[in-house]
């Protein structure tokens, strides 16, 4: 494939990478603001003669994504809020089978059926296991709609890597507008080929193989999950990923933000140096493993450093910064969810009275 | 001297952890010597089910998976798409199948996916504590029907095969019982056939298997067959449905 430039749409840049990416089953079930997608897989899939299902439900959807993951395939859903609630049952499963798989959620309002605006209010579903049971999921989360494309190469990646479900966390703006994007040209066919010995393909020349989270036997759980535990330190300790600016000199003020919201954060923090504001930007671009080591060097630099979190929420990553400074400096938040955006001028409003 | 009668190559030399006079055993056998008589095994992939038979996989000799409860026939979906030279088959509860599960059940169904369901009906939840299921006897008494299942609170006993029957996508649907040697027979037979639908592409195929659950209808083995014979075979009553 030559690499070529078109215009598309974030859900669509999404599904256009995991085509790339080598997935080979798609199960989704609609909901808006993530249904450019789904269409843009059946259409997609097809074409490539992979495996498309609309699914009953999202439970269907991400049950149907266990199976074509137990099967050794690389596999997807995606969806938008309410959806990916539903789901969270299925992705427990699939963290305690040691499943592989990508689970994409165009974030909208919320609590409830909220509404079809973009938010960022899943923030702690995603991070903190929105299921039950002891498990982390992978959460990426792109800004743009060529790093929308390009993250799902990095979620089937990280997904076989380390035998975990790796969530995209997009909004509804990221979504549905529209940016140009380059296609690289690729050779992730192969990666679709990687060796699973522990897939199902019928145990022929083998002793069968079983996928399960199931450990009755006395202290069977007890370890798995020290096991999982380990597995989850390595990843801290070797994936944890972001974007800064202007943080290798001493800032006053550090303004973080993810996704959509580190869009307009960025203007307003270009428009404060220009007014001679001393600031930088910390943008997450994994938000499990969070980047947690930079916020510690920030403060080493400038004891008296102030944080300002921006976020299209009630404060959720917030919690996760204030972790990562450990009272060591003041962490502001400031957020809008539920139809309003937080707008350039608000956030250079807020950051001057701090 | 010629042996007739062994352990089937699809069944470990295992164990079960089944309560004395349980259908499961049988069922599972009955799979076993399908799949062995078949001579599919290495190519079978089964889903084990929540329910008393979860550990299923533990018992048969060839792949299989874990699946959340009630949802066997997504994962098996999917499986069998991305994999149709396999052998995909499920094995699921009534509360499994018909209950928690009912939306896959029928939406598979109604997609006509090219798999084969083993579906045991015994009448209560058995490894919850036996509570009511869908297709618990009207009067039965249950952990949560203590003055037995009134219709006019809990409806009437589900008959989820007869339902599913009703779609054109479904090819074949069979209620067998496992109360006498002579119904286990016809059994084995209806479970052999609905595997031979998938290996020759003939598509949805379920069989219904009345199964005892005696330490839950609190009789004993014996009792519990005859139970099965008098009164839930009048319920469900057996042969081919479609
Ligand atoms: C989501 C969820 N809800 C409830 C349960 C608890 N549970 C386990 S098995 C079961 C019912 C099993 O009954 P059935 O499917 O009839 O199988 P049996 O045990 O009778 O063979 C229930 C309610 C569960 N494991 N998961
Ligand atoms: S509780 Fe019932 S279904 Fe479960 S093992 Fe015992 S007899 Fe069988």
């Amino acid at each position: 494939m030559v690499k070529k430039k078109i215009l598309i749409t974030g859900n669509e840049a999404l599904a256009e990478g995991a085509i790339q990416a080598g997935c080979l089953f798609y199960a989704g079930y609609p909901i808006t603001p993530q249904n450019e997608l789904i269409a843009c897989m059946s259409k997609r899939m097809i074409e490539m003669g992979r495996v498309f299902i609309q699914a009953e439900s999202e439970l269907a959807a991400i049950n149907m994504v266990y199976g074509a993951s137990a099967a050794g395939a690389r596999s997807m859903t995606s969806s938008s809020s309410p959806g990916v609630s539903l789901k969270q049952e299925g992705i427990s499963y699939l963290a305690g089978a040691e499943l592989p798989c990508v689970i994409v959620n165009i974030m909208r309002g919320g609590p409830g059926l909220g509404n079809i605006a973009p938010a960022q209010s899943d923030y702690f579903q995603a991070t903190r296991g929105g299921g039950h049971g002891d498990y982390r999921c992978i959460v990426l989360s792109p800004s743009s709609v060529q790093e929308a494309y390009e993250h799902m190469f990095k979620a089937f990646d990280l997904a076989d890597k380390y035998h975990i479900p790796v969530i995209v966390l997009g909004d509804g703006m990221l979504g549905q507008m529209m940016e140009p994007l380059i296609i690289k040209p690729t050779n992730h066919e192969s990666q679709t080929k990687n060796q699973k010995p522990w897939a199902l393909t019928g145990c022929k020349g083998r002793k069968p193989n079983v996928v399960k989270s199931f450990f009755m036997a006395e202290g069977d759980l007890e370890k798995f999950n020290l096991k999982l535990q380990d597995k989850y330190r390595e990843i801290e300790n070797k994936e944890a990923r972001y974007e800064g600016l202007f943080l290798d000199q001493a800032q006053e003020l550090i303004m973080v933000a993810y996704g959509s919201m580190a869009r307009i954060a960025k203007q307003a923090l270009l428009n404060l140096r220009d007014k001679k504001l001393k600031a930088g930007f910390i943008r997450p671009i994994t938000l499990w493993p969070f980047p947690k080591e930079i916020f510690g060097q920030v403060v080493r630099k400038n004891p008296k450093v102030k944080f300002l979190v921006l976020e299209m929420s009630y404060g959720q990553m917030v919690e996760d910064v204030k972790l990562a400074v450990n009272g060591r400096a003041v962490v502001e938040f400031l957020g809008r969810s539920g139809g309003g955006i937080l707008s350039e001028d608000e956030i250079i409003k807020y950051a001057k009275s701090i | 001297m010629q042996k007739v009668f062994s352990r089937p190559q699809a069944l470990k030399d295992k164990q079960t952890h089944y309560c004395p006079g349980c259908g499961h055993g049988i069922a599972h056998r009955l799979v076993a010597e399908a799949v062995d008589e078949l001579g599919i095994r290495e190519e079978v992939i089964g889903i084990a089910p929540v329910g008393c038979s979860v550990i299923a996989y533990d018992y048969w000799n060839f792949d299989c998976s874990e699946a959340a409860h009630g949802r066997a026939l997504a994962v098996a979906t999917a499986i069998k798409r991305l994999k149709p030279q396999n052998i995909v088959f499920t094995y699921q509860g009534d509360g499994d199948l018909a209950a928690i599960g009912t939306a896959e059940t029928i939406h598979t169904a109604n997609r006509g996916e090219n798999l084969t369901v083993i579906f045991i009906n015994n009448a209560v939840y058995g490894m919850t504590g036996g509570q009511m299921a869908p297709t618990t006897m009207l009067g039965q008494k249950t952990a949560t029907t203590v003055k037995g299942r009134d219709p006019t609170l809990h409806g009437y006993p589900l008959k989820i095969s007869e339902l599913l029957a009703s779609l054109p996508s479904v090819k074949y649907i069979e209620r067998v019982s496992l109360h006498n040697p002579q119904e286990v027979n016809k059994a084995k037979k209806a479970i052999k056939q609905a595997f031979q639908n998938q290996i020759e592409g003939v598509g949805f195929s379920l069989v219904e298997v009345l199964s005892s659950c005696p330490t839950y209808w609190d009789m004993p083995p014996v009792k519990a067959l005859d139970w099965m014979k008098e009164v839930m075979t009048k319920e469900f009553p057996l042969g081919r449905i479609k």
